[in-house]
């Protein structure tokens, strides 16, 4: 079983990230000096939470050719599910010192807490949320956009008209999420104070872990029988039909784990960076995880993850230096992936690396 | 009547144009049976009406006796036991041959099963089984995109084997293959028929001839002429729309 898990390209990537794991706390919290500034373990925390998402979303469209373009709707409603719990443990230390009701529903001059905020001062409530709001979310999109077998471009544009809808929905105060502000000010997470380079640290750890999961899972599922069943249905739709397995139910089943990893993505996402809102439902944040997936290398899970950092460290570095021209930059690497490095990074790195083919794939002439 | 499969008057258009028109046909068990026609003539939308993919106007479909096909989707068929090769071959490109025709062999298909499903010693043996007689056993751990047009027609009447179906559905079968390959081809559904019903849909006429079996001539979305080869030949109205030209 560990085996099948962890092949080469997997083995090297979690090694890496278990070096890191080790590393960039002790070099925060222990060491002398703090090689590690604070900042940087919250960035590259956030970058595994992308990484996560990357993969949530190349298990869909690398595998089944699912091109889901509103997976940040997904990454989106986890951490709202969080980002509503962190809010509910402010307690009576906001602003406005109500210890019923969040700072923005003082501030709107609401009486009580709506409905479906209950339960989220737990936190173990929050977390089957953040599994569970995305999951169900996609189960009824997706029974409804795969029974009636739309498939392609119509699929990729209702999946944006989705997050773009609850966009929409998630700026309106009325809605009872915080309208435009999105939930914010958080204080602490289980009692661990967010501010606190520890706490920090274990949010980095706890991505990581989350990232390993993530690709394990991911793995297990490519690696069965199922995943060439997905593999099928991405080939050759119509024959998988005809050879007996009920296609809605297979992209069903997977459409809804991958948003459950988005979900859960988005639920780290949320106390690391201190704010949760709609702008996180943006259509064009929903492109660029299709972004990260093509350039890391699609259909390979660990490419995927690798694509997530790569294009997130750049946007850090290129934002600081020339904020206006990230935009075009993003552009042009997706231009450049797409023409020079269709098997993306990991793609491409391999092939170099290789130094000669399987013995398997021999050349036979047909 | 122990029919295999019994199509009754059906009808089937598409934007006003009858692409089946009032069509009867009878498969027995174990028959092997040619279909020939001119291009046009609604040898596909056939297969399609019985697989599932296209619902007929009207008319009734039933599969032994007392399924009614017509309320059967394509998976639904698969599993009754209706096996299809397409006129274009269309097999999981990117998966190994291997595991094209592990994905065919008759299994739990439910998404659970599937997911947690562990190969037996006797579904490897069943799959090196029809690896050798489809001749790709040498080819086994290649990617189904790198075989030639006639191994991939092999490699799919090999998917369609491994489903253990009690009718096959083969559309054109010899389309892009060699004159050996076709020959084989042949002789090959003619060993699979006898324990399996065999509906073959063909234009080469050597292949058919290869075939010796019952033809049905299909103009027009209905039946033209049925019996042998010879005698259907020998019809002038089958001369004139398909075989004299
Ligand atoms: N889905 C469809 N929509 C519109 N027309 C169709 C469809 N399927 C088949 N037809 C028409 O039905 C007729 C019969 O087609 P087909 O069954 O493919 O013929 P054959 O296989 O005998 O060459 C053709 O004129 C074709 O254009
Ligand atoms: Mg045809």
């Amino acid at each position: 079983m560990l085996q099948r898990l962890i092949d080469r390209r997997m083995g090297f990537f979690l090694g890496a990230l278990f070096v890191a794991v080790v590393l960039i706390p002790l070099g925060n919290l222990v060491i002398a000096g703090q090689p590690v500034p604070s900042y940087v373990v919250a960035l590259l925390a956030k970058y595994l939470c992308y990484a996560l998402l990357a993969v949530a979303l190349d298990l869909v469209w690398g595998y089944c050719g699912i091109l889901s373009l509103g997976h940040g709707a997904f990454f989106a409603l986890g951490g709202y599910a969080m980002g509503m719990h962190l809010m509910r443990e402010i307690g009576d230390r906001g602003v406005y010192a109500n210890p019923d009701l969040p700072d923005f529903m003082v501030f709107l001059n609401w009486q009580e807490l709506p409905w479906f905020w209950y339960g989220f001062d737990s936190f173990i409530f929050a977390c089957l949320m953040v599994l569970l709001v995305p999951g169900l979310l996609a189960f009824v999109f997706g029974w409804f956009a795969f029974r009636s077998r739309v498939t392609g471009v119509y699929l990729s544009i209702i999946t944006q008209a989705m997050t773009y809808a609850l966009m929409l929905a998630f700026f309106r105060n009325e809605m009872g999420f915080g309208g435009n502000n999105g939930l914010t000010d958080f204080k602490d997470v289980l009692g661990f104070n967010l501010q606190s380079d520890a706490t920090r640290s274990g949010l980095f750890v706890l991505a990581a872990l989350a990232l390993t999961a993530g690709l394990l899972i991911s793995k297990f599922i490519t690696t069965s029988k199922l995943g060439k069943v997905l593999i099928a249905i991405r080939d050759a739709e119509s024959r998988t039909r005809f050879t007996g397995y009920r296609v809605e139910g297979y992209k069903l089943f997977v459409f809804v784990v991958s948003a459950m990893m988005a979900g859960v993505a988005g639920a780290i996402y949320t106390p690391i960076v201190g704010i949760i809102n709609p702008g996180e439902f943006s259509p064009a944040n929903s492109i660029e995880i299709v972004i990260w997936v093509a350039l890391g290398g699609r259909g390979t899970l660990v490419g995927a993850a690798i694509g997530a950092i790569i294009v997130a460290l750049a946007k850090t570095l290129l934002t600081g230096w020339f904020p206006e021209f990230w935009l075009f930059a993003l552009g042009a690497m997706f231009i450049l992936v797409t023409i020079y490095l269709p098997t993306g990074v990991l793609g491409k790195f391999e092939q170099i690396v290789k130094r000669k083919p399987k013995p398997a794939t021999k050349e036979v002439t047909a | 009547m122990s029919s295999q499969l019994y199509l009754s008057g059906v009808n089937r258009s598409f934007d006003g144009f009858k692409a089946i028109n009032n069509l009867s046909l009878i498969i027995e068990k174990g028959e092997l049976h040619a279909v020939i026609g001119p291009n046009g003539a609604g040898k596909t939308t056939m297969m399609d009406i019985i697989t599932g993919k296209t619902r007929p106007d009207s008319g009734e479909v039933f599969w032994n006796n007392d399924i009614d096909l017509t309320k059967v989707d394509e998976a639904g068929s698969a599993r009754l036991g209706i096996g299809r090769k397409f006129q274009k071959p269309t097999v999981f490109e990117t998966l190994t041959v291997e595991d094209n025709i592990a994905l065919a062999l008759k299994a739990d298909r439910g998404v659970f099963a599937t997911l947690f499903d562990r190969r037996s010693a006797d579904q490897q043996a069943e799959i090196d089984r029809l690896l050798e007689l489809v001749r790709l056993s040498a080819d086994r751990d290649r990617m189904a995109a790198d075989l030639s047009h006639g191994q991939k027609q092999w490699l799919e009447i090999g998917m369609l084997l491994a489903q253990d179906p009690e009718l096959l559905l083969v559309d054109e079968p010899a389309a892009g293959m060699t004159d050996a390959e076709t020959m084989r081809t042949a002789e090959l559904l003619r060993e699979i028929a006898g324990e399996r019903s065999v509906v073959v849909v063909e234009h080469d006429m050597e292949f058919v001839k290869a075939l010796n079996c019952k033809v049905t001539v299909l103009h027009q979305g209905s039946v033209l002429a049925e019996g042998s080869l010879e005698h259907v030949s020998a019809n002038p109205e089958v001369v004139e729309v398909y075989l004299g030209r």
